[in-house]
């Protein structure tokens, strides 16, 4: 029979023919915990009394989310993983090596047709290299470090559809954020999403991450799409292991078909206090900010980082607003100060902080006052989530982030159509 | 119990032992041949002010739960962001209830860690988010699935799992529970995941629908 794509992943990792809604018990490739998951993970472990890991090449810890530690709580908990991965022989990326949604992928932890768990709700981001990724709890993380399987409830899949071309000025970003919009935050519940469509072809690798590490803000449990030309290279260059690419059988069932067609997409914003809360950009002008935060597992990335300096080149952040920028890891900084984006942001009166999650989660790096409004290129624009319940949170793609630092107030990105074009 | 400021509270007398509820209304003897119901325990529901699509940060927000390893500081920061004075007012054996989507966000357990660590006895919603619906079964916290929109903060809950029953008794409605799949069943049963994977050296379930 016809099978989807996380039907096929998940037989081939159960050693059985699998169909939406069993129940499968799986070898997963890959697994790993952060900074704000992994003292959990640890603790289980060792209630699990195991004595020993299944494979320590198979997970890894990252310390990204409040890196380097703002306080003396976070600190501990810092060092409580230091002193596991001594104790058992494990890989670490300390502060300053990135957040873990661009380290697990650019590392070459994982390739097409893998099974990998994470510690981190936006694990689903690798769905974009052909990886059947999910976010799961610590105490999950613990049981396949300790045995190197799961369960799984293999879930339903829904399809859809992007059309058209993309305008200049309009990005993975607002693709997603429109998607979000018309499905909501709960459209896609345990489901699998399988992208297709001229759109998502056309998009660099670094720009459909983008949209599956934002595939969780509308419920679902994997955003999955097929390995490509594109993909099959980015991997190529990056992981060791042989890539299994997986695509979904003529006749695979389909819970939901959705189809849209972004040729005429405006710029699309998330307003206060939700993902699916989206507008067209045209509809917010004039709105003011205080701080604009470009970086995160959504749009950290080496092209992200690119879009705004086209943007901030030779002009200056408004003086009313905070400017933020946070490389998702150490390669991309580095590749972004050889290149001469670092002293653009810099002069343009941007403060660049260490790779890592930066302000996204509001331990540190940027935390909002009271009142203050932030537009942000993350995924997450939830009350409180960077700090304060009593502030604003936008989120936007890179383009309409640089482009309102600059006026001090939402702003069109496509201004600056030339400069992008 | 210890009293405090918020045990002095009018509160309805609602028995939290395992003793029978039913002992005072029956006051003939049981038949021989009538079958002796299943005693159940009550619960109070704590109703959130906001009711659909409570995230991880709002249960437990991001400035705490990741600096606060121990639980029972944690707990006394639930839903700050959403409701400053909620944390004060649960007590053991509670029901939380809330609408559609709950626990979506972040995949931190902290969040039903935080709820367990309160005292709720289950959480009762309309829907729940994926991975928060797995971490509860994992650390052994009932989730039941219904029709959550008719019971106020204060009613007396009981939950009848066997029979796939919520009885708001305050209101003498019962609505129906989504039946909790076996693999969270048997989860529950022994503890939680940790405790099942002792138990059987690995996962008891490899099952087809």
């Amino acid at each position: 029979m016809a099978q989807t794509i996380a039907e096929k992943i998940l037989s081939s990792h159960s050693g059985r023919d699998v169909r939406a809604l069993d129940i499968a018990v799986c070898d997963v490739d890959f697994c790993f915990g952060q900074d704000g998951t992994s003292s959990i993970v640890i603790d289980s472990f060792k209630k699990l009394g195991v004595g020993k890991v299944f494979d320590k090449n198979k997970f890894c810890m990252v310390i990204d989310h409040s890196a380097p530690s703002p306080n003396i709580g976070v600190s501990a908990i810092h060092k409580k993983m230091r002193s596991f991965a001594k104790e058992f022989d494990l890989g670490l990326y300390d502060i300053g090596c990135g957040v873990c949604h661009q380290i697990v992928p650019q590392h070459g932890h994982v390739t097409c047709g893998d099974l990998v768990l994470g510690a981190d709700s936006h694990t689903c981001t690798y769905g974009a290299i052909n990886v059947f990724s999910t976010g799961v709890g610590s105490t999950d993380i613990a049981i396949t470090l300790a045995s190197g399987k799961n369960w799984f409830k293999v879930p339903e899949t829904m399809k859809v559809i992007v059309k058209g071309k993309l305008p200049a000025g309009v990005y993975s970003k607002d693709i997603i954020l429109h998607i979000a919009n018309d499905i909501g935050s709960n459209g896609a519940t345990y489901k699998s999403v399988e992208f297709y469509g001229e759109a998502i072809s056309s998009l660099s690798v670094d720009a459909r991450l983008t949209i599956s590490n934002m595939a969780v803000e509308i419920g679902a449990k994997v955003g999955i799409m097929e390995a490509d030309n594109k993909v099959l290279k980015w991997v190529a260059g990056r992981s060791k292991r042989p890539p299994n690419p997986v695509h979904a059988d003529i006749g695979a069932r389909y819970v939901a078909v959705k189809e849209y067609d972004i040729s005429g997409l405006s710029p699309q914003i998330a307003k206060p206090h939700a993902v699916d809360n989206v507008s067209n950009v045209e509809e917010l002008i004039e709105q003011r900010i205080d701080q604009a935060f470009l970086g995160t597992c959504t749009n950290g990335r080496f092209e992200d980082l690119e879009i705004a300096a086209k943007i901030l080149k030779r002009n200056k952040v408004n003086p009313e607003v905070k400017f933020i920028v946070a490389p998702a890891s150490r390669e991309i900084f580095l590749e972004a100060s050889k290149k001469g984006l670092i002293d653009i942001f810099i002069e343009a009166g941007c403060v660049v902080v260490g790779p890592g999650c930066g302000p996204c989660v509001g331990t540190h790096n940027g935390v909002l006052a009271d009142g203050e409004v932030a537009i942000s290129t993350a995924n997450r624009n939830f009350k409180g989530r960077m700090g304060n319940p009593n502030s604003f949170i936008y989120l936007a793609s890179p383009a309409t982030v640089a482009a309102s630092a600059i006026k001090g107030s939402i702003t069109d990105p496509r201004e600056y159509k030339k400069r992008l074009a | 119990m210890k009293k405090t400021a918020r045990s002095k509270r009018a509160r309805p007398k609602v028995s939290r032992s395992n003793g029978p509820r039913a002992a005072a209304k029956k006051k003939k003897p049981l038949l021989s041949t009538e079958v002796k119901k299943p005693v159940l325990n009550r619960h109070l529901a704590r109703r959130l002010k906001v009711q659909d699509n409570i995230n991880t940060d709002y249960v437990i927000s991001g400035r705490y739960k990741f600096r606060i390893q121990d639980p029972k500081e944690l707990c006394k920061h639930i839903f700050e962001d959403i409701d400053p004075e909620f944390a004060a007012r649960v007590m053991k054996g509670d029901i939380l209830v809330a609408g559609e989507n709950f626990g979506c966000g972040s995949s931190r357990e902290q969040a039903p860690q935080s709820l367990k660590t309160a005292g709720f006895y289950a959480v009762a919603a309309k829907s729940f988010a994926r991975i928060f619906y797995r971490n509860a079964f994992n650390i052994g916290l009932m989730l039941v699935e219904c029709n959550t929109g008719f019971i106020d903060d204060g009613d007396t809950i009981e939950l009848d799992i066997e029979k796939g029953k919520l009885n708001d008794v305050s209101k003498g409605l019962a609505f129906d529970i989504k039946p909790i799949p076996s693999v969270m069943k048997k989860l529950l049963d022994d503890g939680g995941v940790v405790e099942h994977f002792k138990k059987y050296g690995g996962f008891s379930f490899n099952e087809q629908t």
